[in-house]
């Protein structure tokens, strides 16, 4: 699909921007909608589309599969780690309000934090699905040229 | 019968419909991957109804404007759906990877065949 | 009126969407229509006021759900076996159509400000959440901070899908090892004509 000039020019100029409009909504969730999950829906759209048009290889370079297994823990570990600083600063767990000097300051912060980890799992999730997916077929046609391999081996040395 | 709070109610019975054509899918297909967007036309479908629950006739989206006079709809109702819709992609996700692994092991994803070489399977194992 | 109208005229139109996409054969337009449906169904959310819900539908419903259906059509082919309509499953469906429609009955009207889902907590959150929290869209604050353990929960919960996806289909993580370029067009490609050598 690289070859289609169309295609390429288009992905090149729209990709920057839906990665801009993936933050935007992270960051506006407050305000408007959005929030978390949208955001990392939206993220992960720009780096799948990167992939299907210039292909596996490069999508891998952009974004190697084991930083994708560490953002979805880190995603995780990040609300919980919110959860356990308020803990430890005196409230209890996932109250924010003691996160900042006044409530609402704490609370702004917490939402932020969290939504953050929220939209980090959620954006390594759909990438590595997607990866996942696309990759099975490679390793279909390794198998089998795998197995063909074998089953040639064995007729030889039946042979 | 009284059946006119069925038509006070049309929004109700309409999402039932969506949700009946979504059941008879997942129940009367014998491919796995229909029987999936079966199952997420029955989801949507159920969200819709939790939805149309929390509107109120004249009221705005949840998000406050300052003005003491809006009439704002539930908010309750679209927190508990993203929730769900989420989960309901998380769920699919899965089941999409086990319909890959289930062509791969029996060659094929319609339910009658897969049963049949389940079936056949357990006759040979019989045998030997 | 109109309001009605346009609730009405959307919805008939996703039952047009879903039944058609039941009787389609051809599994690549029944996932195209599912991305449909789900892109009329976050256009009726927008209508109810739902304008978050509608977001997520219209991103994961018409968007992630489409690319991972698609991804594995690529991979079990497009296909599906004629079937004749089966009455007992239809007979089943109307029945519990029936009864669930014995239970709209029962149901507060729609619309109304005085049913109990409007009285028992959302009024706190809606008069509150400007004083306790100081964030504009409710939505969010009632998602990260009122019921912020459900939403820890859900993000657990798309962990461990991602987790079980992983360990159901794995081996990803190593390079590729066919050694050449393996964009998923190339490989749709040359998977046909695979296919067709296999058939």
């Amino acid at each position: 699909m690289h070859d289609d000039p169309v295609i390429r020019v288009i992905s090149k100029v729209l990709i920057p921007f839906v990665m801009l409009f993936g933050l935007y909504v992270q960051f506006h969730g407050d305000y408007g909608p959005g929030g978390g999950f949208q955001a990392g829906v939206i993220f992960a759209a720009a780096f799948i589309l990167n992939a299907i048009v210039f292909g596996m290889n490069k999508g891998r370079h952009v974004w190697p599969p084991r930083l994708v297994l560490q953002c979805i823990a880190l995603g995780v570990v990040l609300y919980g780690g919110t959860g356990l600083v308020s803990l430890l600063t005196g409230g209890v767990f996932l109250e924010y309000s003691v996160l900042g000097k006044t409530q609402v300051a704490g609370q702004h912060l917490g939402i932020l934090l969290v939504e953050l980890g929220v939209g980090l799992t959620v954006a390594s999730v759909m990438v590595g699905l997607f990866f996942t997916f696309a990759s099975r077929l490679s390793h279909r046609r390794f198998m089998k040229i795998h197995n063909d391999e074998e089953d040639s081996r064995t007729e030889r040395a039946k042979a | 019968m009284n059946l006119s709070p069925l038509l006070a109610q049309w929004n109700y019975v309409l999402v039932i419909g969506l949700m009946m054509i979504g059941f008879y899918t997942v129940i009367a297909r014998g491919n796995l991957i229909k029987k999936m967007v079966g199952l997420n036309i029955f989801q949507t479908s159920v969200f819709m109804l939790y939805i149309s629950m929390g509107k109120i006739k004249g009221g705005t989206a949840p998000i406050l404007t300052g003005d003491a006079t809006t009439v704002y709809s539930n908010p309750l109702p679209h927190v508990l759906i993203l929730t769900a819709i989420v989960v309901g992609v998380a769920t699919t996700a899965v089941g999409y990877a086990l319909i890959i692994r289930i062509r791969e092991t029996y060659g094929t994803i319609e339910e009658d065949e897969i049963i049949s070489a389940i079936n056949a399977q357990d006759g040979h194992q019989d045998a030997s | 009126m109109s309001e009605f109208f346009l609730n009405a005229i959307l919805m008939i139109f996703l039952a047009f969407i879903a039944i058609m996409a039941i009787r389609q054969n051809r599994l690549f337009g029944v996932v195209m229509l599912s991305g449909a449906y789900s892109l009329v169904a976050a256009t009726w959310f927008v209508v109810a006021d739902a304008v978050d819900v509608a977001f997520t539908e219209a991103a994961v419903g018409a968007g992630v759900s489409t690319v991972l259906a698609l991804g594995t059509l690529s991979l079990v082919g497009v296909e599906e076996k004629k079937r004749p309509i089966e009455p007992f499953a239809l007979v089943i469906a109307l029945g519990t159509g029936l009864l669930l429609l014995l239970a709209v009955l029962d149901m507060p009207s729609y619309g109304i400000a005085t049913t109990p889902i409007q009285l028992h907590v959302a009024p706190h959150y809606l008069l509150e959440s400007e004083r306790e929290i100081g964030v504009p869209n409710v939505v969010t604050s009632v998602l990260a901070s009122y019921r912020g353990f459900d939403t820890f929960g859900e993000t657990i919960v798309v962990f461990t899908a991602a987790i079980g996806v992983f360990l159901i289909i794995g081996g990803w993580t190593r390079a590729e090892r066919s050694g050449q370029e393996t964009s998923p067009a190339n490989e749709n490609r040359s998977n046909h004509t695979q296919e067709k050598s296999d058939a």
